[in-house]
């Protein structure tokens, strides 16, 4: 492989002209186990195997369908916030204020629905736009100033908390918001974000589908779509994109937005799920998404990565989290699981991107 | 090798082509500071016209001149005998001038199909559903390639993976396919080694055989002489040297890349200080030997 590499880049002989010469031997196909290796998904779906057979057999209640249902809603509602944390991180940046984010979208629903009395679905679409805007406001931020998206974000993320929680103070004199559950419109909206449906015996939340439509949807666009290719290209090397005239600034908003519709998503499937919100919540959550996204197999630095892999990631969350459980273990050791998964994700990724552009 | 880039630029051009870029007495100010001041410079369709000079001589800022990244604020840009403004490097671009920059612009960690096509992908179907030409890029990618005599075979490896001459090659190709009249390359050769320069070299005559023309920066006379058709020497933003390449030899080039002017009078200055001793030192004439016996047999 490195010799006929090296052969390659001491180029002696002339080019053969025209396309009748099919191959020159200057350049050798990769080997099958190094292009699958090259994917980056690749490293986390063995992983995910590896944990779920782990907890097969170490847990007995894991190997029931409801069980695993159970692990699927889980790992769905870290999944769906990964997949857009995914695709910011390919694009070269990240969102610390995504965890927050979740909630304050939530707050803004509950509130503006129950304070003003209206159907929730007023609500739920003024919690969109606030969304979205935040994340407009990050990425506009991020591109007017020229400052790494750590310390925006950072900002956003304190500003967020200490509104989400100091507003519903104000509102509600409470820091959680009031039920919303016998207002107008809610049992649609209910149906939409958190409804379950039964596969035999087996209950299944709908954000699982949810989930793996997202998923799809993402991986479609990333790898099939010209967007995709410049989420791609704004990560892996700004300035290049820029010249060859890829509108970077349009395409690293937009990811923020994206992540600003994720955090509504799940704000929403949390506010119908429990009727209310507690305004402290979301803090901490935005790095267990970035670490499903970098277990998935994205470069913290962008440019690589595949939406396929943060769903595995977001899976061996989910089955770690509640295999801890079923398996009667003290939940605490859940962080330390968490850490070692990221370190070892994050080694392989480093170890895959040297083997796939040695030459 | 050395042979077919030391032929003379193809006699199939026509002579009386009129210059696609012309500078007439162009200059650029940043604030107080004079980058650039009174170049006169054109560009013809089928020749390389190359420009030297040493750092700081003003090579960027007539690059950025001409590629619409910087607006000139004296004398005037001609692009098909009219005056021009560009305002963004797309201008540029739209009027047929591509840049390959020293860093190439190229995302190391994509496929070299999708670099090739980076900012100006095809795609096919109706809008909800626009989804990447991926046949008819990686096909075309191939076929341009091929023509510039580069052979990949698997267009899916990441492009960081090609040696920086084959990088500067799908550089050079993709500019070309994309209608580029004028390309002009910034110091191609200056990270390269001695064969990998070769190769850019010969594409480099390959685009000029192939109609377009070429501004090729260097601070390498002897990369310069060979593929050249008229040399332009900048000094401290000022044109030195403007000669055809038969007004000028690589011996009279180096010695005005090498400042042999300035060489004297450093020797002139050197000789009043004690101790050095200047006899030792070459003549003004000389400065080019030392160098000059080197690249040709080799490169």
């Amino acid at each position: 492989m490195s010799m006929t590499q090296q052969a390659a880049a001491a180029v002696t002989t002339p080019p053969a002209p025209g396309p009748g010469t099919e191959k020159d031997g200057r350049t050798t196909e990769r080997p099958l186990a190094i292009r699958l290796l090259a994917r980056p998904e690749i490293g986390v779906f063995l992983g995910a195997v590896a944990v779920w057979v782990f907890f097969l057999i170490s847990a007995p209640p894991v190997r029931d369908g409801g069980s695993m249902a159970n692990i699927l809603y889980q790992s769905s509602t870290i999944g769906i916030m990964a997949l857009p944390v995914a695709l910011l991180m390919i694009g070269g940046e990240f969102d610390l204020s995504a965890g927050v984010g979740v909630i304050a979208s939530a707050l803004t629903a509950s509130m503006v629905a129950y304070q003003l009395s209206m159907n929730v679905w007023v609500g739920v679409i003024v919690a969109l736009v606030a969304s979205l805007g935040i994340g407009f406001l990050n990425g506009w931020l991020l591109m007017r100033t020229g400052l790494p998206s750590f310390l925006v974000t950072l900002g956003t993320f304190l500003i967020l908390q200490g509104v989400n929680l100091a507003v519903t103070k104000l509102i509600t004199g409470n820091v959680a918001t009031d039920d919303i559950s016998d207002m107008d419109g809610f049992s649609q909206a209910k149906a939409l974000f958190s409804s379950s449906f039964d596969v035999g015996v087996v209950q299944v939340k709908i954000t699982v589908v949810w989930w793996l439509a997202f998923a799809a949807l993402a991986t479609w666009v990333l790898l099939r779509t010209k967007y995709g290719n410049w989420i791609f290209a704004v990560g892996g090397n700004k300035d290049s994109a820029r010249a060859v005239g890829v509108p970077v600034a349009f395409t690293k908003i937009s990811l923020f937005m994206l992540v600003g519709f994720g955090a509504w998503f799940v704000g929403m499937h949390q506010l119908f799920a429990f009727n209310t919100v507690q305004s402290g919540e979301g803090v901490g959550q935005e790095l267990i998404y970035i670490a499903a996204a970098v277990i998935g197999g994205c470069l913290l630095t962008g440019g690589s990565g595949s939406a396929i892999g943060p769903v595995f990631g977001a899976f061996m969350f989910g089955m770690v989290q509640q295999g801890i459980v079923y398996a009667g273990w003290n939940p605490d050791w859940f962080k330390a699981f968490l850490g070692v998964m990221l370190l070892g994700a994050t080694l392989i990724n480093l170890w895959v991107s040297r083997a796939a552009t040695r030459r | 090798m050395t042979t077919t880039i030391e032929t003379q630029p193809a006699e199939t051009v026509p002579e009386d082509g009129k210059p696609v870029v012309e500078l007439k007495a162009t200059g650029k100010s940043y604030g107080n500071i004079r980058a650039l001041h009174g170049v006169s410079l054109s560009v013809h369709p089928g020749k390389v016209t190359c420009v030297l000079g040493d750092n700081g001589a003003g090579k960027s800022t007539l690059i950025k001149i001409i590629s619409g990244l910087h607006q000139h604020t004296e004398g005037g840009l001609l692009v098909d005998g009219r005056p021009v403004h560009f305002s963004t490097p797309r201008e540029a671009l739209d009027a047929g001038i591509a840049t390959v920059y020293q860093d190439l612009a190229v995302v190391p960690l994509m496929p070299v199909w999708r670099n090739f096509f980076l900012g100006s992908e095809m795609t096919k179907g109706p809008w909800p559903l626009r989804r990447l030409d991926i046949e008819t890029m990686k096909k075309t990618a191939d076929e341009e390639l091929r023509n510039m005599g580069i052979v990949l075979d698997d267009l899916e490896q990441p492009i960081g993976t090609l040696s920086g001459g084959q990088r500067q090659c799908v550089a050079i190709a993709r500019a070309v396919y994309f209608g580029a009249r004028v390309l002009i390359l910034d110091e191609p050769t200056a990270a390269l080694g001695v064969k990998q320069s070769g190769v850019v070299l010969k594409y480099i005559a390959m685009a000029r055989d192939r109609g377009l023309g070429v501004i090729f920066i260097t601070h390498n006379p002897h990369h310069a002489y060979m593929v050249g058709d008229h040399f332009s020497v900048l000094r401290l933003g000022t044109l030195e040297l403007s000669a055809s390449r038969d007004e000028v030899s690589l011996e009279e080039l180096t010695n005005h890349m090498a400042g042999g002017a300035e060489l004297a009078a450093l020797k002139h200055e050197l000789a009043q200080v004690s101790g050095v001793d200047t006899e030792e030192l070459p003549e003004e004439g000389d400065v080019t030997t030392p160098a000059a016996t080197a690249p040709d047999g080799s490169a």
